[in-house]
């Protein structure tokens, strides 16, 4: 009813044909009519696994152990296919694999349709499948790969032995744990570096002339690579023909349910908005801020000023904690001042971006705080910098001295610093928490700086927030979401025609979330 | 004899008119940006920004020509120029278009070294000042940077560009560069930063198995200039408080070591000599890999790069052949061939170049400018009175820089064509 009525080459059996494979790149619509209640059922759970993926990307190294593991159970609970060696054909015995293959076939395809509509949610779909899809490739077995590649017909150009004599030593050194017998076993593929990007970004691949000398072990890279870009062309694609799906009134509210569900914690919609004063901020940072936060706040008051990395990171922050836009000017203003910036060049240079911040200037886009992972990922700080994750980012020595001047016992630093080397650096940080905070366990999975600052001001105000927090159910993902206020779900117009109880499952769903 | 013309900048307004109208490079300057015309508004939507007196900012303007560019930047007289993105519009007209269409398609792939990041460093100066002895960081960093980008990633088009005070700019200009994606340009511009880490962190370069071949010739490079830069000119070894920073580096199972030797040793190189040889110790009783003499040479020279400079479309960056307000300098191309000779304090002032417009010609310039009479003046009296003053060498080089881009083009369009021949 969907997807139908665009194929055009004649496959025998094109679904047998489809699922060969455990893992495949969606290149084909659904053909078969698919009832509203699967069509739902499907939807959800796809959701729920990318949420899964989400929720792990946050929390995870995304190479781990422990993310595969975590993955790995949540796409059997969901009933999705995964790493099957039975491959070649379908037989009765397996029905339940193809069931899974055409579930992740179907579903993939229908949020397809919710997720083409704007850029957001185009960029947060690729994202997750994208993650999903390494993960599910990665798991392969080496025989099980190069069959996907084949029947996907995924050729790319190998270098001749003569070639890779020639490089033998640069080949050797640019991948990592490669002894001289592996690289000659190995194919290497010769890609344009844009093919490739992971891997030039890390060093982890041989650059020479504008090409990427891939090692067969990478090659989900450059699988992965393809896939982006086909998936955003077909997203692209997908949202010329919406007005079409829109205007069909089973499918509307459910799909706009389903893109609804994407935003994860929003740190940018704030409730107690104007319920912070500007002289609290210094009292608050030492008792409330992560330690990303209380080292901006330090180094601000310090120095006057900040560069552009911190003062996205801690603005951004503060915006979250509830300053209004006058404040937040008020307050950058005052420090600036104090500085070399005279008033002048601050209303010139810096208040743009400040009230760029608060989506008032500019792309109107509303800026949100920036997650753990993104603290600790991304823009890295360099030369003058003080923003990223002290955890992550501060010499082990520095961090020692750092926590030392935050009174944190002997025993406390070294519990934390077991933690860092480890890397990781959210535990740690949680732990800072605890030990700060005189409690044994926070309760809460640490990854964002203003959850840290909302959950420590729940212990020390306690009263009515706890309370609150004590009315709403125990979540999966903990309290992370207590002070965000998620934008609620629309309500379905009463004109539709999807069953109510699935309806109300899916409400469920969205508001665990 | 060049006269001499102290830059004062309190007489920019005046001089502005003057280098607009007779010096600065337009038709080059036009040649360039409009990459052989091949693609359609190429030129006309480029982005251009002016910085005006009293740090007034405009952005978004865009010119459909080269006549209309000269027109409104002899208007203007901006203090500083910007060149931006290559917009789906006009610039200009940004505000009439729907929002979300307006966006940034293509722009040269850009890198911006500023001497200010080396302040960890430098002992000679530090923030916005810059001396002969530091200056050797910025060669150091063209050349490997420029090594890397051509070999490496097969760019051909490369513009090195002063940028009127502390630092450099690189303009890719190959067309591949030119579309490459944002998440492409951060590719290249991590793959091409070593030194991490902000004012938290001490040691800012680790090394480990396997040493990527990046790397490796990037350290040729350095161990080029180390010694000159860092043990003599920068004396690292010369204080005990210089001596300490160096110290911080070194692994803690060496640094006891290492100190005891330090002060036994009063000769700044040997005690250089003296680290490398305790490092080889341990290294010849351990299984581990120490990179520590690598790691420490990296962190004093390496380049530091604005990574995000680079990775924007949008960003803008200062143009070649704008005027540093503050130094009254000219950003003025840097000639890769004569890299070791480059002394950013030769590089001409607005004062300087508008001084020599005065200078009475001499017998050959009359001679030659009989003979090129035009009877229109215009643009060829342009032509002759760059020539007469310092900026005719750097206009000589961006013109040779332009010229170079086209013949590659044409030949690139002769071999497609002959290709075609073939089917
Ligand atoms: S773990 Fe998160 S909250 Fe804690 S310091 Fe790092 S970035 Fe900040
Ligand atoms: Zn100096």
């Amino acid at each position: 009813m969907l997807f139908g009525g665009r194929k055009k080459k004649g496959v025998e059996n094109p679904q047998t044909e489809l699922y060969g494979h455990c893992l495949q790149l969606y290149t084909q619509p659904p053909l078969e009519n698919i009832s509203l209640v699967e069509f739902e059922q499907f939807a959800v759970d796809r959701m729920k696994l990318l949420k899964t993926v989400e929720n792990l990307g946050v929390t995870h190294i995304k190479t781990s152990e422990d993310y595969s593991k975590k993955l790995h159970a949540e796409i059997s609970s969901l009933n999705f296919p995964h790493r099957t060696e039975v491959s070649t054909f379908i037989v009765p015995a397996v029905a339940s694999e193809y069931e899974k293959r055409r579930k992740d076939h179907i579903s993939h395809f229908i949020l397809r349709l919710a997720y083409c509509q704007t850029e957001d949610l185009r960029r947060w779909f690729i994202q997750q499948e994208m993650d999903l899809f390494r993960h599910r490739f990665n798991d392969l077995s080496p025989k099980s790969k190069s069959d996907f590649l084949h029947r996907n017909s995924l050729q790319y150009e190998t270098i001749s032995v003569e070639e890779k004599k020639s490089l033998m030593e640069k080949l050797i050194n640019s991948s990592y744990a490669f002894s001289g017998c592996t690289v000659e076993e190995q194919d290497f593929y010769k890609v344009p570096f844009q093919d490739a990007l992971d891997l030039v970004r890390m060093r982890k691949v041989f650059v020479k002339d504008g090409f990427a000398y891939v090692p067969h072990q990478d090659i989900v890279t450059i699988v992965l690579n393809d896939y982006r870009t086909r998936l955003s062309k077909a997203l692209a694609l997908t949202a010329r023909s919406l007005p079409v799906v829109q205007s069909d009134e089973r499918l509307q509210p459910l799909l706009s349910h389903l893109s609804h569900a994407y935003v994860g914690q929003d740190y940018s919609i704030q409730k107690n908005i104007g319920k912070i004063s500007l002289e609290q901020i210094d009292s608050l940072s030492t008792k409330s801020f992560p330690p990303c936060m209380r080292q901006l706040h330090k180094a601000l008051r310090d120095s006057h000023h900040l560069r552009h990395g911190g003062r996205m990171q801690y603005g951004l922050f503060l915006k979250g904690i509830g300053l209004t836009l006058d404040q937040a000017l008020q307050f950058w203003r005052a420090e600036f001042l104090r500085g070399k910036v005279d008033a002048d060049k601050f209303d010139k240079a810096y208040a743009y971006s400040i009230r760029h911040m608060f989506g008032k200037e500019g792309k109107r886009t509303d800026y949100t705080p920036y997650s753990c992972m993104k603290v600790i990922l991304s823009n890295p700080p360099s030369q003058g910098d003080h923003h990223g994750c002290p955890f992550r980012h501060s010499d082990p020595e520095l961090l020692k001295q750092k926590l030392q001047s935050y009174k944190i016992s002997s025993g406390g630093i070294n519990q934390i610093l077991e933690l860092v080397k480890g890397m990781h650096y959210q535990l740690a940080c949680q732990k800072y928490f605890e030990l700060t905070h005189s409690i044994d366990d926070a309760g809460f999975s640490l990854n964002h700086p203003n959850q840290y600052f909302s959950e420590s001001q729940k212990l020390l105000t306690g009263g009515k927030e706890v309370k609150r927090e004590l009315d709403s159910p125990r979540r999966p993902h903990a309290a992370a979401g207590s002070e965000n206020s998620k934008a609620p779900p629309e309500t379905p117009s009463s004109s539709n025609r999807v069953p109510q109880e699935v309806m109300d499952d899916l409400d469920s769903f969205f508001q665990e979330e | 004899m060049a006269p001499v013309a102290e830059y004062e900048a309190a007489c920019l307004p005046e001089l502005l008119p003057l280098y607009y109208r007779r010096l600065f490079p337009f038709s080059q300057y036009h040649r360039w940006l409009s990459y052989g015309g091949v693609t359609k508004n190429y030129f006309q939507n480029r982005e251009f920004s002016f910085t005006l007196k009293d740090d007034i900012y405009v952005r978004y303007q865009s010119f459909s020509n080269q006549n209309e560019l000269e027109k409104e930047i002899q208007k203007m007289n901006p203090y500083k120029i910007d060149i931006g993105a290559v917009y789906s519009h006009r610039p200009n007209q940004h505000n009439t278009v729907k929002s979300g269409t307006f966006q940034a398609l293509e722009k040269e792939l850009v890198f911006d070294i500023d001497m200010t990041d080396y302040d960890d460093v430098r002992r000679c100066c530090s923030s916005a000042d810059i001396c002969t002895k530091c200056w050797i960081l910025m060669t150091i960093a063209i050349r490997i940077i420029d090594r890397a980008l051509r070999e490496d990633f097969g760019f051909r088009h490369l513009l090195w560009v002063y940028s009127g005070r502390r630092g450099v700019h690189c303009w890719v200009c190959d067309e591949a560069a030119r579309k490459l994606s944002v998440a492409a340009r951060s590719a290249v511009a991590e793959y091409l930063t070593l030194v991490k880490g902000g004012e938290e962190t001490v040691k800012k370069v680790q090394l480990s198995d396997p040493v990527h071949p990046f790397i490796k010739e990037s350290l040729a490079v350095v161990r080029r200039y180390f010694t000159d830069y860092a043990l003599v000119g920068q004396d690292i070894m010369g204080s005990k408080e210089s001596m300490d920073k160096v110290v911080a580096l070194v692994p803690d199972e060496i640094r006891k070591d290492l100190v005891a030797a330090l002060q036994a040793e009063k000769n700044p190189t040997k005690r250089w000599e003296k680290l490398k040889v305790i490092v080889q110790q341990k290294q010849a009783s351990s299984k581990k890999s120490y990179y520590t003499e690598e790691e420490i040479m990296l962190q004093y020279c390496y380049p530091r790069l604005d990574v995000n400079v680079s990775k924007g479309v949008n960003h803008l960056l200062k143009s070649p052949f704008s005027v540093h307000p503050k130094t009254g300098r000219i950003s003025v191309p840097i000639d890769l061939r004569e890299l070791g000779q480059f002394n950013p304090f030769d590089v001409p002032t607005i004062s300087l170049i508008c001084k020599e417009l005065d200078r009475p010609r001499t017998a050959e310039e009359e001679e030659a400018s009989v003979r090129e009479r035009d009877p229109d003046g215009g643009e060829q009296r342009k032509v002759r009175d760059y020539k007469r003053t310092s900026l005719a060498k750097y206009v000589k080089l961006f013109d040779q820089f332009v010229e170079e881009m086209e013949r590659s083009r044409k030949g690139e369009l002769l071999r497609r064509t002959d290709l075609q021949k073939d089917f």
